[in-house]
């Protein structure tokens, strides 16, 4: 931000009056100052996680045994795959080719699709074994494994509605670009969104490792 | 409302008088929606100032009936049973925190003038700006609803666990309405740091921006930073009482002292988020009365930027007998003790920027002379409250009540009304009746200590906070206490009587009533629309007064009185 703070004041002596076009630094400072925030409403969490997995190491231990590995490394790859065509997009329109960005932004929002897919396999299967939150049998396990579940519906769930919400923000960009809202010399919109999906894949990837990799 | 006044020399006067005034419609809209729809940063700051002190008339009323119902001691011929005391403190301290002193100063004079005095025509994001006051008035009325739905929520505004997930009322409303007002705190957090950063006219740099601008970009930071985590913690009580998940409930494992953590971890920088504000006022109104540049102006913006850092440090002195380590306690003293250095540090170079200048008493100096005497009261027994030792016996007393309100409301608040007898002239071009103005501080200052110092007395006699009961030793100070809320409503009153009355029937007051040298005194009172006819250029410190400096020779400087 340094040089920003530091510019000299006639380099800013075209400003507001005159000039129309967009202050592409001051959209992306907004949105890097919002994720910040986005990371602390997780950080909430984490810290929970991190005090409640000192305190019942053993419960955590056995909780961390019975998710299912096998569809956290899929909704991994298939995250980290979203982010490669994300970049793909914001690449395409740099370049100006419209239909190729509208094909990788399609299949970003595909992936996000998927990725709530498999999600929903997955807590469909932990349901029917009577593992969600309140449940019978959940409640007769130790203290550790009813505090392990609950963080990991609270924490997974919370993360899949930001993928949803960050689908929707897709969609509306989407429809930008096939409208020429969001074009070559313009994209800062498309990059913000990218930003915005780009954090929803890291907080999955530190949730990866504490939830499925641990035990 | 339609002619400007004209000072010579304003920067943004038009020379013809054709632009037009912020009051005037001049977009597609008609009536109210011209408003509602506005995306103007001083329209919604007005549109703030509006719901803000609704809501502050309610916190008041509330307030007024928690201390009537102080007139008898025993639990016989109370006005209200223990359930419905509950309630009025709750929805007293939700309704004054989260919907009045939080958002307070920053979102009403803040969206104001914060673009006016860096020179800006409006801030970074306008329309996010808008959306900011509609989360706020959803999360309002979210709050709102649950006094109508499923009973009044009773936890007090902490909404502590374990007894938070347990009560029947309708905690989950009131937190999902306490989520969203912080939803809208962190947007408007976030459009004046991004303001700040770019939008600065030319030659305003870091250190020419007024102290009130920088109070606010500490104050962005602790809301972008702090919020998230109180979203967070009342979000988990939400999901904690919908799906019974265990996070903090100890039948399940669950721990309420760390609710206790993750609540203070904004809360107490909350308190900073309410201080920080008034505090750059301060600077301003200093400045501006004592015809002087500021004191050690760089030192008292770092010092914004200090109190800021190191009020996220100390959350844990809320919970010294909440079962801390005593490590633990001793840190978290020492850092509150910290705190300390940069207040001093503003409070004496806002002395030093007095001594030898040509003070003038007007009202806003006078709320600011209250202030001082309050806010120390404040601070010395914010002391006596960050000592371990005697915080042992004080906590959970009259005391803490009295402490905090001499702090929020007796500092905080007294500068809002000070500041806003500061602006309101030049937003709306007329002057208040200054002599009621002087009156109605005279009668808030009195009825505000009758109200308040007996509850410091009460606290050390060992008077619990939040009970509808009362011992009869208790009798007298508890009776002076009620008195005296009737005596600062009275002063209440007067004061927006007066103001309102300024509003709309004051003197015009021209373009600088109060011989202020920041930038939003140099355009017409009633600013136009686009706040600056031409993009102001910056060419010297904020509060630079020339006469102040030897060797000057006066000039016949047009000044409106």
């Amino acid at each position: 931000m340094s040089e920003i703070a530091e510019r000299p004041p006639e380099a800013l002596s075209h400003g507001a009056a005159e000039h129309k076009h967009k202050d592409v630094l001051g959209a992306k400072m907004g949105m890097w100052i919002f994720l910040l925030t986005e990371l602390l409403l997780f950080a909430g969490l984490f810290l929970v996680y991190a005090v409640y997995r000192y305190q019942h190491t053993a419960g955590f231990h056995r909780g961390g045994m019975e998710t299912h590995t096998m569809f956290g490394t899929v909704n991994t790859m298939i995250l980290l795959t979203s982010s490669l065509t994300m970049v793909l997009a914001i690449g395409a329109i740099q370049r100006g080719k419209k239909w190729l960005s509208v094909t990788f932004l399609s299949s970003t929002i595909g992936f996000g699709l998927a990725f709530l897919i498999v999600k929903g396999f997955e807590w469909s299967i932990e349901i029917r074994k009577g593992i969600y939150p309140g449940s019978p049998s959940l409640l007769k396990k130790s203290n550790g494994e009813i505090l392990f579940f609950g963080l990991y519906y609270t924490m997974t769930g919370l993360h899949a509605l930001h993928v949803f919400a960050g689908m929707i923000i897709l969609t509306f960009m989407l429809v930008f670009i096939l409208r020429n809202k969001i074009t070559k010399d313009d994209y800062v919109k498309l990059e913000n969104a990218g930003l915005y999906w780009h954090l929803v894949d890291i907080i999955w990837i530190f949730l990866f490792p504490l939830f499925y990799l641990i035990n | 409302m339609a002619e400007i006044a004209i000072e010579p020399g304003g920067l943004g006067a038009s020379p013809n008088g054709a632009s037009h005034n912020y009051l005037e419609n001049t977009g597609k809209h008609k009536g109210i929606l011209a408003w509602i729809l506005s995306t103007d940063h001083k329209r919604i700051g007005i549109l703030y100032m509006i719901s803000i002190f609704t809501f502050f008339a309610v916190g008041v009323s509330l307030g007024f009936l928690m201390r009537l119902e102080m007139l008898v001691p025993g639990p016989q011929g109370k006005i209200f049973d223990a359930q419905q005391y509950n309630a009025l403190f709750t929805l007293h301290g939700v309704i004054m925190m989260f919907m009045f002193v939080i958002p307070g100063i920053p979102a009403t004079l803040g969206n104001f003038f914060l673009p006016i005095q860096i020179g800006a025509k409006d801030v970074a994001f306008p329309r996010i700006n808008l959306l900011s006051w509609y989360l706020y008035v959803t999360g309002a009325i979210i709050v709102l609803c649950s006094l109508f739905w499923r009973g009044l929520p009773d936890t007090g505004w902490t909404f502590y666990v374990p007894y938070s997930i347990r009560t029947a009322t309708n905690v989950t409303l009131a937190v999902f309405g306490v989520f969203v007002l912080g939803f809208s705190s962190i947007l408007t957090g976030l459009n004046f740091l991004t303001t700040i950063h770019r939008m600065r006219a030319p030659g305003m740099s870091w250190f020419r921006m007024p102290l009130f601008v920088w109070a606010l970009y500490a104050n962005g930071w602790i809301q972008v930073i702090a919020t998230p985590v109180l979203a967070i913690t009342l979000l988990l009580i939400a999901i904690e009482r919908v799906f019974h998940v265990g996070i903090f409930n100890p039948a399940l494992g669950g721990d309420p002292v760390l609710y206790q953590h993750l609540f203070w971890i904004y809360s107490h920088p909350a308190v900073y988020i309410m201080i920080l504000p008034p505090m750059g006022v301060v600077s301003e109104i200093v400045a501006t009365f004592s015809h002087r540049t500021i004191f050690g102006y760089k030192m008292v913006a770092m010092s914004s930027l200090a109190i800021a850092f190191i009020g996220y440090l100390v959350w844990g002195h809320h919970m010294f007998v909440a079962g801390e380590t005593q490590t633990a306690q001793f840190v978290f003293s020492l850092l509150t003790f910290l705190v300390a250095i940069p207040s001093g540090i503003k409070v004496f170079n806002w002395v030093a920027t007095m001594y030898k200048g040509s003070i003038d008493l007007q009202p806003p100096f006078l709320f600011l002379m209250a202030f001082i005497i309050l806010f120390s009261i404040g601070g010395l027994t914010g002391l006596i409250l960050g000592s371990l030792a005697t915080d042992v016996h004080l906590t959970g007393t009259y005391f803490v009540v009295g402490h905090f309100h001499y702090i929020i409301f007796g500092g905080g608040v007294f500068i809002f009304f000070g500041a806003l007898h500061y602006w309101l002239p030049k937003m709306f071009g007329r002057m208040y009746n200054k002599k009621v103005a002087n009156w109605a501080l005279g009668i808030l200052f009195v009825g505000f200590n009758m109200l308040y110092f007996p509850m410091l007395l009460l606290g050390y006699e060992g008077m619990p906070r939040r009970y509808f009961t009362y011992l009869p030793k208790y009798e007298l100070l508890q009776h002076i206490s009620m008195v005296g809320s009737w005596v600062l409503i009275t002063g209440l009153i007067i004061m927006f009587w007066n103001l309102i009355r300024g509003i709309f029937k004051g003197e015009k007051c021209g373009a600088n009533p109060w011989g202020g040298t920041t930038l939003e005194w140099s355009i017409p009172s009633i600013p136009p629309t686009e706040n600056f006819e031409h993009v102001p250029v910056v060419t010297h410190e904020p509060y630079y007064h020339p006469e102040a400096e030897p060797g000057f020779v006066a000039e016949p400087v047009p000044v409106a009185k």
